[in-house]
């Protein structure tokens, strides 16, 4: 049976969505889209350098990946919103990844413009992707604007923490109608399929990846990872105990009766 | 409020009684910190601090790579001019050496746009001597004009501005202000700076935070290493450093670690700043502001720089020259140099070399917005 990733009604066929900004060659990136297969890529626009020679990252992209830019470096709606315009008229397609952070200590999102942003950008005909502090609300108002995902963050960029937001992030996944993509603060493969055992739609990774001794086989321990934790979702985990359980403790008595 | 009244509460604490108290334990709580205070970020840079070097390297690596990745941003110096109306007595610029004046008109500016351009970098970092009357906002202006064509990050190094001026030059293109103290203490401040307008301490002080209230993207702040003891105006640099992290969250606060080099006059450093000293200030500051940015310029040799490669430096210099028109030169040493470059290679050779070493060399990293 067919699982895809359902995106703005386009079939992605990796739940595994792949970050570039910090890895020690471009040619890396290549080999690990090539491991983790047909998935959304995001690229900071602010590393896009179409005129050079050697060091054009699009160069480095497969062609069976979504591009996805991303809006780095913004620090305010407005800014968000001439990058994304930018990233369009550079060529790059109409997906975005909004990333509008005003904090360089923490790199934390900033909920309030990313909506602003997500409003203008969705009637623009983006596939807009918002990068956000899981807020349930917020996530809320961004699927009204417009969003076609929302990425809310496992715990802060690059700190391989985890998914220290679970709580809240498993709320988003039960009430938000469009996919929920953890991004950021994925640290090990574990965590990634913890993300998708929770039911999250896709995970995004790029520091785990990017800085491990072996880049390559790190990737394809994170598909897999993904992969698995997509299975264990969709086959219907069981419930977890402390304790051994008895057949039944409380109601056994129950049984006399049927006799 | 300004980073003045921080200096005023330190400007007479003993920082040398402090060091000496320092036990090894101290050393180990600081290290063991989720986040450091700023006496135990002074406490890593203690002589006592000298045996946990690696220890430090190991945090401060870990920090680096989750932080900014295996990357390293280039970029390059072009001297717009090298008139001058202060005298510092350890700078090749100062107004009473008697060396070729001059400062660029458009065109050969152009030619060195172009040059510096055509190997890829898209960062550049303009330099003036202290002289508004030869090299006045006008002129920066026109000359940002043409750099606007070539760049995507203008950054500038020039003399202190008023908080005006820094917004009149972020509309024209700039998004990055280098400006360095030099020295934080301040009676060695005036015995170094004799004349002109950098003798005004204060204005100098503050003109990073003008710059940061007008939106200036990124601002980076220095010490020059040797004039003074270095323990003390390391501290000083980083509590400055810290200070316009917290006031401006959006940012990008970087520092700069420039040692005294040779400068065609017999002016000696009071201090000497070893190696092993740079690694320890390098690294004491990775650990008590993870995401610094740390700039470490050709002044080093390649060999200390491809030390320090992981261990906190997250922007180098590259094909660097400190002559007005020395990118394009026909013949080197037609002017008199600001100081000495130790790692001549250009910048084939810089990309070259950090691809060799597992980093990425990054060349663009802005783009006017």
């Amino acid at each position: 049976m067919s699982d895809f990733l359902e995106i703005a009604g386009q079939k992605i066929e990796s739940r595994l969505l792949i970050g570039t900004g910090k890895f020690p060659q471009k040619g890396v990136i290549k080999e690990v889209l090539e491991v983790v297969g047909a998935a959304i890529v995001t690229v900071a626009l602010r590393r896009v350098d179409k005129e050079s020679a050697d060091e054009n990252i699009l160069d480095y992209i497969p062609k069976s990946c979504i591009l996805m830019p991303n809006t780095s470096g913004a620090r305010d709606a407005a800014e968000a919103v001439r990058i994304a315009r930018l990233a369009k008229a550079a060529g790059c397609g109409n997906w975005i990844k909004i990333e509008v952070i005003a904090d360089n200590k923490y790199l934390l999102p900033d909920n309030i413009e990313t909506l602003k942003a997500t409003e203008i950008l969705a009637k623009e005909d983006f596939i807009v992707l918002p990068y956000m502090n899981p807020d349930l609300m917020v996530a809320k108002r961004l699927v009204d604007a417009g969003a076609a995902a929302v990425m809310p963050l496992g715990s802060p960029i690059g700190s391989n923490r985890g998914v220290k937001t679970k709580e809240l992030v498993r709320i988003m996944v039960d009430e938000i109608k469009v996919p929920v993509i953890v991004d950021a603060g994925i640290g090990s493969p574990s965590q990634a399929a913890q993300c998708m055992e929770m039911g999250c739609a896709a995970v995004l990774v790029n520091t785990a990846i990017a800085i491990a001794q072996d880049p390559v086989s790190m990737a394809k321990a994170f598909r897999k990872a993904v992969e698995a934790g997509r299975l264990a979702y969709r086959a219907g985990l069981g419930p977890v105990s402390d304790k051994a359980n008895a057949s039944s403790p409380l109601t056994g008595f129950l049984r006399d009766e049927k006799k | 409020m300004s980073f003045y009244q921080t200096y005023q509460k330190y400007q007479n604490f003993d920082s040398e009684a402090f060091l000496s108290r320092l036990t090894n334990d101290d050393i180990k709580r600081a290290l063991q910190a989720r986040r450091l205070s700023s006496s135990q970020f002074l406490s890593l840079l203690s002589p006592k601090a000298e045996g946990f070097l690696e220890n430090m390297a190991q945090r401060a690596h870990q920090t680096t790579l989750q932080h900014f990745g295996k990357t390293i941003q280039l970029y390059t110096p072009l001297y717009l001019s090298n008139y001058c109306e202060n005298e510092c007595v350890y700078c090749g610029f100062n107004c009473n050496n008697k060396i070729a004046r001059k400062k660029l008109s458009l065109d050969e500016l152009r030619k060195e746009a172009a040059f510096i351009a055509s190997q890829g970098l898209r960062h550049i970092l303009i330099l003036t001597g202290g002289s508004r009357a030869h090299s006045p906002l006008s002129y920066i202006k026109d000359c940002l004009k043409v750099l606007r064509e070539y760049f995507s990050s203008i950054s500038i190094e020039i003399y202190a501005l008023r908080e005006e001026e820094y917004k009149e030059l972020i509309d024209e293109g700039v998004d990055g202000l280098t400006l360095y103290q030099e020295v934080y203490d301040r009676a060695a401040y005036e015995q170094v700076h004799l004349k002109g307008p950098k003798t005004d301490y204060e204005f100098r002080l503050d003109a990073p935070e003008r710059a940061a209230r007008q939106k200036m993207r990124s601002v980076n702040i220095g010490v020059l290493l040797g004039l003074e003891p270095w323990r003390k105006e390391v501290f000083l640099l980083g509590l400055h450093a810290r200070y316009l992290q917290d006031k401006f969250f959006d940012a990008d606060i970087g520092i700069s670690l420039p040692r005294l080099r040779p400068m065609g006059s017999d002016f000696q450093p009071a201090c000497i700043v070893k190696d092993s000293h740079i690694v320890q200030i390098i690294l004491a500051l990775r650990i008590f502001l993870p995401r610094l940015g740390i700039a470490l310029s050709t002044r080093e040799s390649a060999q200390l720089r491809e030390n320090l490669l992981g261990l906190g430096v997250t922007r180098m210099s590259a094909g660097s020259t400190t002559e007005v028109g020395g990118h394009t030169a026909q013949e080197k040493d037609s002017h008199l140099p600001q100081f000495e470059i130790n790692d001549t290679r250009n910048v084939v050779e810089i990309k070259q070399w950090l691809l060799s070493k597992g980093y990425q060399p990054v060349l663009k990293d802005w783009m006017p917005v």
